[in-house]
């Protein structure tokens, strides 16, 4: 059920990708939606919209969390970044784009971004040491494909990249 | 979900002032508070974002204590080194919880406020009889779907299982909680659910958690938080325990003993009984599995949440004799 009786906006600035942008927003409305809905930016995918999948993940301030219950409100002037500020300006993949391709760690794709967004962040952690250790800090990412072991394969190729 | 006026608070003070005002709530992570607002349980009228607030996400430790920010991250907590060397329970509870994700938004002040899992309190569209969310409207789940219920501490009117891991390791290591005028034991600040099971903490219009403390102890630094579920990882517990140990010099005797459950109560349930039984005892299998049972009196099972009953003092068991190896 929709009530409309507050719908007052709230101005507000949000830097995703190192891009300024403006916009005017309901409170309720959660990062993920104002990504997808109004920014135009479709790479972060709606999966469950109640923390449970990890399809929505992206960086708050280098952080991965979920941009599904996090109110856009709430991350102003912090430093967002979404699947679309991972690759170069000159359209050159970053290590774990690359090494997802490389270990054709994807059927449907439509949880990779988010399983990208988590990778880059889980080798930033060092929380990347080992296939078991990759296991344990990628779980809040579900892949009903079932892509798991070439989604650790590819997690770990980008680790061992990132770390030469 | 409802829409809801935004307050950005600029200070504790201002925070707790517009918290206070009927239909408020605070905003730490959100990942509770969007969810259960998303599920149409949490209608806040005001939603008062307190992540903007400085100087309450510090962490410090020493041999005497340790201080957590009500704003520190889940995450942030787990992975502190002071955390892991002197209250290794807490930071193993930390980091089997959620998902990286989740523990990267949620606060530990907010952990502690976390709402039950239960599926019937979480969906009023279907069910409209829950006494959490509506007192006096029954309980859909006492009849239903019991596999992830409590079996101690339950009510006629309510036997929700309180979910969370931290708080569980917290009681065991007699934790405070700080709320502003007010500090209680964390033991405290959950409540049972009784004749009153919408009121789960001890928390009064215009408190606000500012810091969690945590007492440094032999045993808390001998300490584990062992947690057993239906899959390996991004799960509640079918049943945990949260342990310390300490032995005198002999090596084998216990000195000190604490133990928690988690995954099994309507809060987070010190198991005094079992620590009370094995103080002064030799450590050996068998006294720590008998003693373990005793985890258990009291408890009242509702069908398919019975396995509880059995699997909690083994992990109990499990997590006082993993400790009784380790040097």
């Amino acid at each position: 059920m929709i009530d409309q009786t507050k719908s007052t906006t709230i101005p507000l600035h949000l830097t995703i990708n190192g891009h300024r942008h403006e916009l005017e927003v309901e409170p309720r409305v959660t990062l993920l939606d104002a990504l997808r809905d109004r920014l135009d930016l479709t790479g972060t995918k709606k999966g469950c919209d109640h923390g449970q999948c990890g399809a929505c993940t992206v960086h708050v301030d280098g952080e991965r969390v979920l941009a599904c219950l996090t109110l856009a409100a709430q991350v102003e002037g912090r430093s967002i970044t979404t699947i679309e500020g991972l690759a170069g300006a000159d359209g050159t993949l970053s290590a774990v784009q690359a090494a997802f391709l490389e270990q054709d760690a994807f059927q449907c794709g439509y949880c990779t971004p988010g399983q990208i967004m988590s990778a880059v962040a889980c080798i930033r952690e060092g929380h990347a040491g080992s296939d078991e250790e990759i296991r344990e800090y990628m779980a809040g990412n579900l892949c009903r494909c079932g892509a798991y072991p070439n989604i650790v394969a590819a997690v770990r190729q980008a680790a061992l990249e990132v770390a030469s | 979900m409802r829409d809801f006026s935004y307050v950005r608070a600029d200070s504790i003070e201002a925070a707790r002032k517009a918290a206070a005002l009927p239909g408020a709530m605070l905003l730490a992570g959100g990942t509770t508070l969007v969810d259960l607002a998303k599920c149409g349980v949490a209608q806040p009228e005001t939603v008062v974002d307190i992540t903007h607030l400085k100087g309450l996400d510090t962490i410090s430790v020493d041999a005497t204590h340790a201080t957590l920010g009500a704003l520190a991250k889940m995450s942030h907590v787990a992975d502190h080194a002071g955390i892991k060397s002197h209250f290794p329970a807490v930071s193993e509870a930390l980091w089997q919880a959620a998902s990286a994700q989740l523990r990267n938004m949620a606060t530990v002040g907010g952990n502690l406020m976390q709402r039950t899992r239960c599926p019937y309190f979480r969906d009023p569209s279907n069910f409209s009889a829950c006494n959490k969310r509506e007192p006096g409207s029954g309980c859909s789940a006492i009849g239903g779907v019991t596999r992830g219920h409590a079996v101690l501490g339950t009510s006629r009117a309510c036997i929700a299982m309180y979910p969370g891991d931290l708080a569980t390791a917290l009681v065991a290591f007699d934790a405070t909680v700080h709320l502003g005028q007010r500090v209680l034991k964390v033991d405290d600040f959950f409540l049972q659910p009784g004749d009153t099971p919408e009121r789960e903490h001890d928390i009064r219009a215009g408190e606000m958690i500012t810091a969690i403390e945590i007492p440094g102890s032999a045993a808390a630094r001998r300490s584990t938080y062992l947690k057993v579920r239906d899959r390996q990882s991004y799960e509640f517990a079918a049943a945990s325990a949260a342990v310390g140990l300490e032995l005198e010099t002999d090596g084998r005797t216990i000195r000190d003993l604490r133990v928690a459950l988690g995954g099994v109560a309507t809060k987070p349930w010190r198991a005094r009984a079992v620590e009370e039984a094995l103080k002064g005892k030799v450590l050996d299998e068998d006294a720590v599995r008998k003693a373990s049972g005793l985890a258990m009196e009291g408890a009242v099972d509702h069908g398919a949440n019975h396995y509880k009953i059995e699997l909690a003092p083994r992990v109990v068991a499990r997590a006082i004799l993993k400790l009784g190896e380790t040097a």
